[in-house]
């Protein structure tokens, strides 16, 4: 098992979890363990450099807004920290694009494909089909 | 490193491969022997749990998230015993004639393809579904179709005690899809045929293949290993690569064949992909019943093809736009979503194909052409046309900005999707029929096989998959792909006794 991502930049990527997925802000500390072990076990099977990549880019959402908002990103707003996921993932530049779609990816995984987060959304597939509904 | 010997080795276990296998089974009785070396794990029936991150683990290859190199489109393909049949909804359709002439490919006749895919729909029992199991989700389309004006047609599936599970994309739970997992591979092993699976296949060599059989490791799903875990080398009198339109070529180029191939990983289309959501104002039957009954044609006239789908949170929540609370809104409305699949129609261009990085590793380098971009856009406008028709309050449309559309700006979907919203990297695209890259043609100079898929210049190497098409099918592929590898395996008893040496 490589080296997990996350513990060094764990705050801002919660930062950058609760903008995404603002109803995370709900989760237990288990469900936050678990969104983060889906996280680390979908970048495990990633090369050593794009795990590198995804860290450096959390460290750069982190430290961006410093320019316009003389805050980090952990130290915004909601509504700003909104803001600045939006604008960075609609940038010109196609590798900024890229890295808030790739993150904003890894929290969903980690989030959606929590089975109890799927019964919450009243997402209800049974093998049985038809013969669990009637 | 352990030596073994067959008479065929066959690549790869899906609709290429298990078609090929099968049709080279009775060989056996004459003494002939056909292994099949399949990367991924042969999972027994319980352990097709329905569970999304588990089975996209399991069945898919890279979890289903591998990437396009500029990372702008994910590409889903099975890796599994059965290949991508284990992973896809079943839709069983015969090539469009008018595609088949356009490839014009010396040797191959449309008729031959037809007659083909006619005795595999059969033997998968390719039918319509009764009406009293299609769910709201597929109603609310053939509705708002006819309302929009747009003529709908239902998918020939190959199902057999289809309960509903609409969990086809992973992996149906009660063995109801007639993929080659249960059809062609299990009736070729009874015939004597080897199937070896968890064993990647790293190198073609001169009529030998060198193979990495790997462990299972704890807790993961799938039985372990027919063959010990190790590095093999296999010999054989022929050897036919049916890895699927990014395995095959990326097993070839590594393989040192480029440079007498110089079309090899060229011609790669793949059909790209938009998931669309229309919310209705009521709860509807979306996640029960088949997933893919009826689709919309419109491949002739506007370079699409829409399909009903239904897919699973997580994936659903990847492939709508955006994120924050608009995004959450969509999906804490689940029960009332109706989901369309966006379907364009790429053409093969020079810079769409399959490479292969220093470590051997497939690379697909893919970008979108102005035509696939205003194709997704015409059928994007479409389907918001027809959840509007079919009573949605707000539709959820990737090439508009914001990608949500209320139903009080129904009228205004021609000018609010527009192709100036399509950014690559921030709209997600996906894609799962892959073709191409080891085109069919005259000789190397303009392709990599023969109409019978055998490759220029190496007669005992053929190709039998989806990366055969020379230009996007247009359609679901998986009937074509069946056809084309039963020539392939007719193609190899033609050749028994010369290439074989078989009685």
């Amino acid at each position: 098992m490589p080296h997990p991502v996350l513990p060094p930049v764990q705050r801002p990527f919660r930062a950058i979890a609760l903008t995404v997925v603002p109803e995370a802000a709900r989760l237990s500390d288990r469900g936050w363990e678990e969104l983060e072990r889906l996280v680390e076990h979908r970048l495990a099977t990633q090369p050593a450099k794009t795990r590198r990549q995804v860290r450096f880019f959390i460290r750069v959402l982190q430290w961006l807004p410093l320019l316009r908002f003389g805050r980090t990103f952990t130290g915004l707003d909601a509504t700003r920290r909104l803001r600045v996921l939006q604008t960075v993932g609609d940038a010109p530049v196609l590798l900024l694009r890229r890295g808030v779609w790739g993150l904003r990816v890894l929290v969903q995984l980690g989030y959606y494909a929590q089975p109890h987060v799927a019964a919450e959304i009243g997402y209800l597939a049974d093998p049985r089909g038809w013969e669990a509904r009637r | 490193m352990i030596e073994k010997s067959y008479d065929v080795v066959i690549v790869g276990s899906g609709a290429g491969g298990g078609t090929v296998a099968s049709a080279l089974a009775p060989l056996c009785r004459d003494g002939v022997t056909v292994l099949v070396l399949e990367q991924g794990a042969r999972l027994d029936d319980h352990e097709f749990s329905g569970r999304e991150q588990d089975m996209a683990d399991v069945l898919y290859e890279d979890g289903g998230g591998f990437l396009t190199a500029d990372g702008t489109m994910t590409l889903a393909f099975g890796r599994a015993y059965g290949g991508s049949t284990v992973v896809y909804t079943g839709t069983s359709l015969v090539a469009p004639e008018r595609v088949i002439r356009a490839w014009d490919v010396p040797g191959l006749d449309y008729s031959d393809i037809v007659r083909r895919s006619r005795v595999y729909a059969e033997q998968n029992n390719v039918h319509l579904l009764a009406a009293d199991l299609l769910n709201d989700n597929n109603r609310l389309f053939v509705q708002g179709c006819a309302e929009a004006g747009y003529h709908t047609e239902q998918f020939p599936l190959n199902l057999r005690g289809c309960k509903g599970s609409s969990l086809c994309n992973l992996g149906c739970p009660n063995a109801a899809k007639q993929g080659t997992h249960r059809v062609q591979l299990p009736s070729a092993e009874r015939q004597g045929v080897e199937v070896v699976t968890r064993a990647e296949v790293r190198r073609v060599e001169d009529r030998s293949v060198v193979v990495e059989v790997t462990p299972k490791t704890d807790g993961e799903r799938g039985r372990a290993s027919e063959w010990a875990p190790g590095t093999y080398r296999i010999k054989a009198k022929a050897i036919v690569v049916a890895g699927g339109a990014i395995g095959s070529p990326a097993l070839l180029l590594r393989s040192g064949l480029g440079l007498r191939l110089p079309k090899l990983g060229a011609g790669f289309t793949c059909h790209p992909a938009h998931i669309l959501v229309g919310e209705h104002p009521a709860p509807i039957t979306n996640d029960v019943g088949h997933p893919k009954s009826f689709f919309v044609d419109r491949a002739a006239q506007e370079g699409f093809v829409l399909e009903t789908c239904m897919y699973f949170p997580f994936t659903t929540a990847k492939n709508l736009t955006g994120f924050g609370p608009a995004h959450s809104a969509l999906m804490r409305a689940f029960p009332q979503l109706q989901m369309i699949l966006v379907l364009a129609c790429d053409k093969a261009v020079p810079h769409n194909r399959v490479t292969v990085d220093r470590e051997g590793r497939p690379v697909v380098r893919y970008r979108f052409t102005r035509a696939t971009i205003e194709a997704m856009v015409r059928a994007t406008r479409a389907s918001a046309k027809i959840f509007f028709a079919a009573g949605a309050v707000r539709v959820h449309a990737p090439s508009a900005d914001p990608p949500v559309i209320e139903r009080k700006d129904r009228h205004r979907v021609d000018e609010l999707i527009d192709t100036r919203h399509f950014r690559p990297g921030k709209v997600s695209v996906s894609a799962a029929h892959l073709m191409g890259g080891c085109g069919m043609g005259r000789s190397a100079e303009d392709s990599v096989t023969d109409s019978w898929g055998r490759v220029h210049g190496l007669p005992w190497l053929r190709v039998a998959d989806a990366s055969l098409f020379p230009d996007s099918l247009e359609i679901n592929p998986y009937l074509t792909i069946m056809g084309l590898a039963d020539r392939v395996a007719e193609g190899l008893r033609t050749e028994a006794k010369t290439l074989l040496g078989a009685r």
